[in-house]
């Protein structure tokens, strides 16, 4: 395979590319001057719906669309950077915050310009403390550099941007919730609608894109629309920054355009599995997506439209690789035991079905599950899908679910093999002169 | 916590035949160190006490510097009370957790009732009430590290820990920490340090104790740690 062209990480490994100096050196902020000076605020709206560019952080909405839909006129609007990267096997905004933190701040200038919003957040998971830092740093240094603050690059566009840490909260991801967060409560999802759009935070409308879609922004600007097309599929437009992790000799984050083989990502890019072993099945957009067999996920192409037509998704685009080693049981208690501890307690079908996941799972791994167990794991699934404020319960019962289906056996044969040697240990403990009859010892 | 018990058994609601029995039941999963519902969930509101009110700045002393901190955050938001997670974490730096004097003084500050921010800091995971310790290791036991067996990581720092008599320090696994490319890792009071052997364990505690930065050169900020796109084969364990 040869080297994708890369765009968002090909500065990235730049000495200093983080300070202000080295980012301007790389022709940064030239996109800004750009879109503030030489278009006008429909012009960069448009350039961005022309770019057809669709939301890295899960949902994968065209982000010129959800920007459409911010009202026009003279108001306070808002933009928010989601920058609380928590699910786990994500780790790309924190790569882009850390090393290129002048390239976010940018586009979330520009972002706000193409919506008319005068007060920007980025709110940054608070375990990412010194990649906070470093965000908080530069957005200092644009300040002093005419970038934010009061009549930007003097065309009378105002605009304030505060960096707000969270405190450690998957839920607070979630758009809505993030908004309960942000303006100091407790992290809860609102019911949809309003969208954001219409009333956001502080009830003004307010545009939220995640870290990745918003970096994206200045190369729409500066490259233009038709440029950027030129990478990706007719349906996932430009690169991908994918974040491969599990079993993989190299794990990490690869750039890649859309509609590059999985095969390719994982093996070419992330050196594949550890010698010797085979990839039993994958998670192709992070803990919250269904997972493909090695078998049937390999040889597709990783873009939205052909992962969510293998009864997956994209998502957030980060590639969990489990190995024929791994056992699947424990691995998903462990998913099952996330959701339960960040569902944030609202919605009836979330907070008991991760809770009773936990337990069934559990019961299985130690073999004092009952064949109604089974059952009962994939109908709790079921139940939790759709019924919801959001998507946190969906995000276990989709994976779990799909474990289920595909590995159904191997659920099984683990709950089986628990029960035998519980009961081998009991008639050693019991009855030794029984356990030592080789008919009925210790399987 | 305390008072809210001692007040439950000396008040007539715990004489109340029904409430006393439950209150035995509950002293019992007490003493089991495994309380399934917070104790006094079932009685009824005491509405002869007074409503939390908002405490005065003028009735609480409020470090200066704490002061300036919050204020200053209250004010980069259109709204200040946006400005509680900044506060408490604040609050809670300055004094090692958020104590009842801690939420006092930010809910004298931001002009919120103490019991609206303990609400707050129950929800997230970063703010403690309790003293936890003035250090942390977070050890990521989530998906990618447990793929990479970091049940065995938590184990041996725990161990390392016991054995090294390592105090003040809050040692938890944690879900993913966004570094699933140095897997298995473990946040040392904010410093991302991996791929992790269980080996390593004695030498972070010990780094901890002495105040030494633990495992130099390798940590994610690092010269040189991990150039992005082109990870380190994760450690493959010995014994699986
Ligand atoms: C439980 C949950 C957690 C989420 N966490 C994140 C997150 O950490 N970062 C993110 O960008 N989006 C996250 N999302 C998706 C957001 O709700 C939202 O769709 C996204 O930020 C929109 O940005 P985009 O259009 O640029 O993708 C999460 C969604 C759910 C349901
Ligand atoms: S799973 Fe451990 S850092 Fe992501």
């Amino acid at each position: 395979m040869k080297a994708p062209p890369l765009r968002l990480l090909e500065d990235i490994d730049e000495p200093g590319l983080h300070l202000l100096e080295v980012y301007e050196r790389r022709g940064g902020y030239s996109s800004l001057r750009k879109a503030l000076t030489e278009l006008d605020q429909d012009e960069v709206l448009q350039r961005i719906s022309d770019s057809e560019i669709r939301g890295r952080g899960g949902a994968g909405f065209p982000m010129g669309m959800k920007a459409g839909f911010v009202p026009k006129g003279d108001m306070d609007k808002y933009l928010i950077c989601n920058a609380d990267e928590s699910e786990p096997g994500a780790f790309k905004d924190r790569v882009l915050i850390q090393k290129n933190p002048h390239l976010l701040v940018e586009g979330c200038i520009i972002g706000a310009r193409a919506i008319g919003a005068n007060q920007a957040f980025i709110y940054i998971r608070g375990e990412y403390a010194h990649q906070a830092d470093i965000l908080e740093r530069a957005v200092a240094e644009a300040y002093t550099a005419g970038y934010l603050g009061k009549d930007i690059l003097e065309i009378g566009f105002d605009l304030e941007l505060v960096v707000h840490r969270g405190a450690g909260a998957y839920i607070c991801g979630e758009e809505m919730a993030l908004l309960d967060s942000l303006e100091g409560k407790r992290g809860n999802p609102r019911l949809k609608p309003p969208f954001p759009a219409n009333a956001g935070v502080y009830q003004g409308p307010t545009l939220l894109n995640n870290v990745e879609t918003l970096c994206n922004v200045p190369l729409i600007v500066g490259l233009g629309a038709e440029e950027f097309r030129k990478l990706g599929t007719e349906q996932s437009i430009g690169t991908k920054v994918v974040s491969v992790s599990g079993n993989v000799q190299r794990p990490g984050n690869y750039e890649v355009p859309m509609g590059t083989t999985v095969r390719e990502i994982i093996y070419d890019l992330a050196g594949g599995p550890p010698e010797g072993r085979e990839i039993k099945c994958f998670f192709p957009g992070g803990s919250s997506a269904p997972v493909l067999t090695g078998d049937e996920g390999l040889d597709l192409r990783y873009d939205f439209e052909t992962m969510a037509q293998a009864g997956s998704m994209l998502g957030s685009g980060s590639m969990i690789v489990v190995d024929d080693s791994q056992p699947l049981v424990p691995l998903a208690l462990r998913l099952a035991e996330f959701y339960r501890h960040e569902s944030c307690g609202k919605c009836v079908p979330c907070r008991e079905g991760t809770n009773w996941t936990v337990k069934m799972l559990e019961r299985i791994d130690s073999g004092e599950a009952t064949p109604m167990d089974f059952e009962l794991l994939v109908q709790v699934q079921t139940n939790i899908l759709g019924n919801c404020l959001c998507v946190l319960g969906d995000s276990m019962a989709m994976p779990v679910g799909s474990m289920l289906a595909k590995f159904r056996h191997e659920f099984e044969r683990h709950a089986a093999e628990a029960r035998a040697r519980n009961e081998g240990a009991l008639v050693e403990q019991s009855a030794p002169e029984l356990a030592a009859a080789p008919s009925i010892g210790p399987a | 916590m305390a008072d809210r018990d001692g007040q439950a058994n000396g008040s007539v609601r715990a004489e109340h035949p029904l409430v006393a029995d439950r209150l035995v039941g509950l002293d019992h999963q007490i003493a089991s160190g495994k309380p399934s519902v917070a104790a006094g969930w079932d009685l009824p509101a005491d509405l002869d006490k007074d409503p939390a009110v908002i405490p005065q700045l003028a009735d609480v002393r409020v470090p200066p510097e704490l002061l300036a901190e919050i204020e200053y955050r209250m004010s980069l938001y259109p709204d200040p009370r946006s400005a509680v997670l900044p506060a408490l974490k604040i609050a809670q730096r300055h004094h090692g957790y958020l104590s009842t004097l801690a939420m006092l003084q930010v809910a004298a500050v931001m002009k919120v009732t103490p019991a609206y921010l303990s609400s707050i800091a129950s929800f997230y995971d970063m703010l403690n009430e309790e003293p936890l310790g003035r250090h942390y290791i977070y050890v990521c036991t989530s998906v990618s590290c447990h793929l990479s067996n970091a049940k065995r990581i938590y184990d041996a720092i725990v161990e390392a820990a016991e054995k090294l008599d390592l105090g003040d320090t809050d040692i938890r696994a944690f879900e993913c920490l966004g570094a699933c490319d140095m897997q298995p890792m473990a946040s040392v009071d904010g410093r991302y340090v991996g791929p992790l052997k269980p080996s390593d364990a004695p030498e972070i505690v010990l780094a901890l104790r002495e105040g030494r930065v633990p495992l130099p050169g390798r940590g994610l900020d690092d010269p040189d740690h991990m150039p992005a796109g082109a990870g380190d084969p994760p450690p493959q364990d010995e014994a699986k």
